[in-house]
């Protein structure tokens, strides 16, 4: 494999990276919005969310991709589905075994995974139709993608709504938390404002880019 | 009223815990699929039958479950059933009702993938809710659905008569509305004797 990534860096790093940036599945794509905005009311929740969804991310993108020619096309979303449902088993009782305190915190959400867009996404648009290694990278990036997002709203919303960032205080005492930042409306009004913030530093690249254009223009 | 009366399971479900506007369930049909009034309460009505069948059918699938000591199968054996219940109402949709059919598109196939169904299913489970609260139960959450996603689009054919920023324009605003009715929906947490 390392010698593989040598010969050709440049395709494999860009799909690594279109799955961060150019196809966030969160800010750009739109995709998985329910745990986004469920399990990020701490920083510690989202990056737990985000590491189990990679992870179950990464290993249906191998599988599926290794048997993309034995599955047959008309029950294919059902053997996707089957397929994660089985990883996400592992990662609930995992999980389970790892920290009792952080399944509580995440309740139901774990198993949900199954039913994330992103996954069954990337399996039908992505893992069924190309080899393993370039499945992997980009499952890789996805769940990268996906976990930084959550971690941008977790962060912001465990600040903003309890004063303390991964339980440490930030604040001194005189800080009132603002609660509804912890609450359900929190998570939409912080996503909106993620995604107000991206449509505002595309609308100022636009000018610049165009700028930048009429110069080559003239001379 | 008690916690595992039939109305409070209901108003539970419907109102105090609404499945999108407090447990975040069933978030993409929500914003994809509310831009017009009628899709939108159709499919509140497809998703709620799909509820109430995989409901139903998951409340006897973790009787059998639980009598064979094979609970870890669960998740498995319930989405292969929420599957099934979508391919029905697939089926039936595009024989009775085909410009309904055309018109929800994409989005009923993903009915599977809502998060809302899957939910709903296991959350019966977790509360260990006997045959006639399950069915009171998925009502509420059906019911629920169907009340989100219509204020939605209706909130959303309002705002196409007003100018929105250009920057705002698409997810960005729909997320602050939705925001807003959840702030909404926070008040019937008082609801039931300070449940």
């Amino acid at each position: 494999m390392s010698s593989l990534s040598k010969r050709k860096p440049a395709p494999n790093m860009d799909l690594f990276i279109k799955g961060i940036w150019e196809e966030n599945p969160v800010f750009i794509m739109l995709l998985g919005m329910c745990p986004v905005l469920a399990v990020t009311n701490s920083a510690i929740n989202a990056v737990a969310m985000g590491v189990a969804t990679t992870f179950v991310l990464v290993c249906s993108s191998i599988l599926i991709s290794l048997l993309r020619h034995a599955i047959p096309k008309q029950v294919r979303i059902a053997t996707y589905i089957i397929i994660i449902a089985t990883f996400v088993t592992m990662v609930d009782y995992l999980i389970q075994a790892i920290s009792l305190d952080l399944y509580n915190a995440l309740g139901a959400f774990i198993q949900l995974i199954v039913v994330n867009c992103v996954i069954l996404g990337r399996a039908e648009s992505f893992a069924s139709r190309h080899p393993v290694i370039p499945s992997v990278i980009s499952a890789f990036g996805v769940g990268a993608g996906f976990t930084l997002a959550l971690i941008c709203l977790g962060s912001v919303r465990e600040i903003l709504g309890a004063g303390r960032l991964l339980g440490l205080p930030l604040f001194g005492d005189n800080f009132e938390p603002w609660v509804i930042m912890v609450l359900p409306p929190g998570g939409f009004l912080v996503l909106g404002c993620w995604l107000l913030l991206f449509a505002w530093l595309k609308q100022r690249r636009k000018p610049a880019t165009h700028h930048l254009g009429e110069q080559a223009d003239a001379h | 009223m008690p916690t595992d009366s039939l109305g409070f399971i209901f108003l539970n479900a419907l109102l105090i815990n609404n499945f999108v506007l407090a447990l975040f369930l069933g978030i993409c049909p929500f914003l994809g699929v509310s831009a017009k009034l009628q899709t939108a309460f159709s499919m509140g009505l497809a998703t709620t039958f799909v509820m109430v069948i995989s409901s139903l059918c998951a409340f006897f699938i973790n009787q059998l479950l639980v009598a064979y000591d094979i609970e870890f199968l669960r998740l498995i054996a319930y989405i292969a059933v929420i599957a099934s219940a979508v391919q029905l109402v697939e089926m039936t949709m595009k024989r009775f009702s085909p410009a309904l059919f055309r018109a929800l598109g994409i989005f009923l196939p993903l009915i599977t993938t809502n998060c809302a169904i899957l939910g709903l299913a296991l959350f019966q489970t977790f509360g260990d809710y006997n045959f006639t609260q399950s069915l009171a139960y998925s009502l509420g959450a059906g019911g629920g659905f169907i009340i989100a996603i219509v204020l939605m689009a209706g909130l959303r054919q309002k705002l196409e008569l007003a100018e929105v920023p250009a920057i705002a324009e698409g997810a960005a605003m729909t997320l602050m509305i939705a925001a807003i009715l959840s702030m909404i929906f926070m008040g019937f947490a008082g609801m039931g004797g300070g449940g």
